[in-house]
């Protein structure tokens, strides 16, 4: 430090200081900005994958989707909507849809895990979109106490402090967590399905994304040792218990202290 | 018909009916005939009951074993999870219960089973004789005849101001208890300080956001910079400056003349507070542009600014003007032009005031 400090008058300082700061600022300018750069990652998709995908597509999808999943009428296009989104709304059977309503209801998934794949190459391969998260991301061994911090703030809104799930408005409603799978999580908070916003990695970092997938991963593997959570619903289910079961009790013990012994 | 005796064991007396000059009494009915239980007459079943209270006692005794392994045995430390946490909260709640009411059934029981139980009425006392009234009447009179308040006016008069004023400390205390809230509820963090714009930024850590950061569709939950290093406050200024910024289509937001600077690229802030009860209105769907209160269902149009659609809400959200900075960043340009949250006594001063 002596040597920098004694050093700092050299006629040189100034533009050796200049460049420094060029550099740093535009190093970090490069990584800022690749941050939000939508990722059309094709690379773990071979061109058959695509290709097969694209049959399927016509086939199922395209019916509301429209060919070249370009939108129709009844369904949105689906030109940069990416692998994620695809992997989700397929492989948790939200799509195909069984009918149109409020929202579309999770049920057994339609196509199996290779078809689900390459219908995800497919329109992966329409445009940039986000992609199937790496391993890596849904290890659960994220800080839980962080993931529950940000859920808290960002999801437990709608789908309540416990990841119950929640109503919204006309029959619409934020799903409950439990028993999905976190490379699900992780695609619905890139994606925004539906009605849910959008939660991209400039909003919440992927690490972010890791450390809410290992909190509902430890509440869901921490069950209530307390005996039955009522559906964790709050004061709804737990009031309307009270007001049966304890005023029930309190009955009980008022007949009890008037009655007579035999 | 005129006999109404029926009923009672040990007296057989009649009521007066209509009619007659007499005053009509109650004749008093009695006790009814002692009954005795079963612990009375049979050892063992005073033996069977003696066992039961001590069983009841003995629970309690358990419960109390219960609490103290729980608090001290359960370790609470780095390796411990939320598991942990609830198991110790339920064994601490039925340790307590089983404490508490292992005592006091024990006594009810005790007392029900096995304590004479013969029944004991007492008399109630005359009403007072006018004698007594007189006795009270006499004693006020005195004391006035022996201070002399009569006479004296001046004492009296003294001593009356004296009372009077006596209070006044405690008002003028009192009156200091707090400071006023003023005008603390129409202003927030946003408020731009000595010229420099608040940077909107994420809660809970903090970080700045780019406007770039924002794609469509996405809701990011705001809170002004600096308040992660606000010292005291830091929940109160929290409470009123809480934002949700969201990104839509810019031609679905139909902005009012005056307001069309008020956003980005159709990105646009609303404060949180529901202009109800000051519920966190946070609950955001993406594709109807709606927002949810949670707690009585009051739902806001994004693209009518917020406007209330449904619920007892009865104002829109107010919406914070943001702009970008130099540096992409986006800035609050100024305060809401309103108070946030709900109606309070003096809110329309406040918001004249503030709206020059």
């Amino acid at each position: 430090m002596k040597a920098l400090s004694q050093k700092r008058r050299h006629p040189l300082a100034a533009i050796a200081l200049l460049l420094m700061g060029l550099l740093l600022t535009g190093g970090l300018y490069a990584v800022a900005t690749t941050v939000n750069q939508a990722k059309a990652s094709t690379a773990d998709f071979s061109a058959s994958d695509t290709e097969e995908g694209g049959k399927l597509f016509a086939a199922n999808c395209a019916t509301c989707h429209g060919m070249g999943a370009s939108g129709t009428q009844d369904g949105p296009s689906l030109v940069g909507v990416g692998a994620a989104a695809v992997d989700f709304q397929v492989g948790t059977g939200r799509m195909p849809m069984q009918m149109n309503g409020p929202q579309a209801y999770k049920k057994p998934a339609q196509f199996n895990d290779q078809q689900t794949h390459q219908l995800a190459a497919y329109v992966a391969s329409l445009g940039p979109g986000p992609s199937i998260p790496e391993a890596g991301l849904l290890d659960e061994k994220g800080d839980s106490a962080k993931g529950g911090e940000l859920f808290r703030t960002n999801c437990a809104m709608c789908h309540n402090a416990a990841a119950a799930g929640g109503a919204l408005t006309r029959g619409k409603f934020a799903p409950a967590l439990a028993d999905v799978s976190g490379k699900h999580i992780y695609e619905a908070m890139v994606t925004g399905p539906q009605n849910m916003p959008v939660f991209s990695d400039s909003n919440i970092t992927p690490e972010g994304k890791r450390d809410i997938i290992t909190f509902l991963k430890q509440i869901e593997a921490n069950g209530s040792p307390g005996g039955a959570d009522l559906g964790a619903l709050g004061p709804v289910s737990e009031g309307l218990f009270v007001w049966i079961a304890g005023l029930g009790v309190i009955i009980a013990f008022t007949i009890w202290l008037t009655s007579r012994t035999s | 018909m005129g006999n109404h005796s029926d009923g009672s064991p040990n007296h057989s007396g009649t009521v007066a009916t209509a009619g007659q000059n007499e005053v009509e009494k109650f004749q008093d009915p009695g006790i009814p005939p002692h009954r005795l239980r079963l612990a009375d007459t049979d050892p063992k079943a005073a033996k069977r009951a003696e066992r039961q209270v001590a069983i009841l006692f003995g629970t309690s005794v358990v419960g109390t074993v219960i609490f103290l392994v729980a608090y001290f045995a359960i370790d609470l430390g780095d390796d411990s999870t939320i598991a942990t946490i609830r198991l110790q909260n339920a064994l601490l709640g039925v340790g307590t219960a089983f404490a508490m009411l292992g005592i006091g059934t024990g006594i009810v029981h005790w007392a029900k089973a096995l304590m004479p139980d013969h029944e004991v009425s007492e008399e109630r006392h005359a009403i007072r004789e006018e004698d007594d009234r007189q006795a009270a009447v006499r004693i006020v009179d005195d004391i006035v005849e022996e201070t002399g308040i009569k006479r004296r006016p001046l004492i009296r008069n003294t001593l009356l101001g004296a009372v009077a004023l006596a209070p006044l400390p405690a008002l003028a205390v009192f009156g200091d208890l707090g400071p006023r809230p003023d005008d603390k509820l129409a202003h927030t963090m946003w408020a731009p300080q000595e010229g420099k714009l608040k940077r909107l930024t994420r809660d809970p850590d903090g970080t700045p956001i780019k406007a770039s950061d924002v794609t469509i569709g996405s809701a990011f939950h705001v809170i002004p910079e600096g308040l992660n290093e606000l010292h005291e406050g830091k929940l109160n200024e929290k409470a009123k400056a809480v934002v949700l910024l969201m990104r839509l289509d810019p031609a679905s937001l139909n902005p009012s003349p005056g307001r069309e600077n008020w956003g980005y690229n159709g990105i646009v802030a609303y404060s949180k507070i529901c202009t109800h009860v000051g519920c966190p209105v946070a609950l955001y769907e993406q594709q109807t542009h709606h927002l949810l209160c949670p707690c009585h269902q009051s739902t806001f149009d994004l693209t009518k600014e917020c406007k209330v659609i449904f619920g007892p809400a009865s104002r829109p959200l107010p919406q914070l003007p943001i702009a970008v900075d130099d540096e992409g960043y986006l800035v609050a340009t100024s305060d809401f032009k309103e108070p946030v949250g709900p109606s309070y006594w003096e809110r329309d001063e406040h918001e004249r005031s503030i709206n020059g």
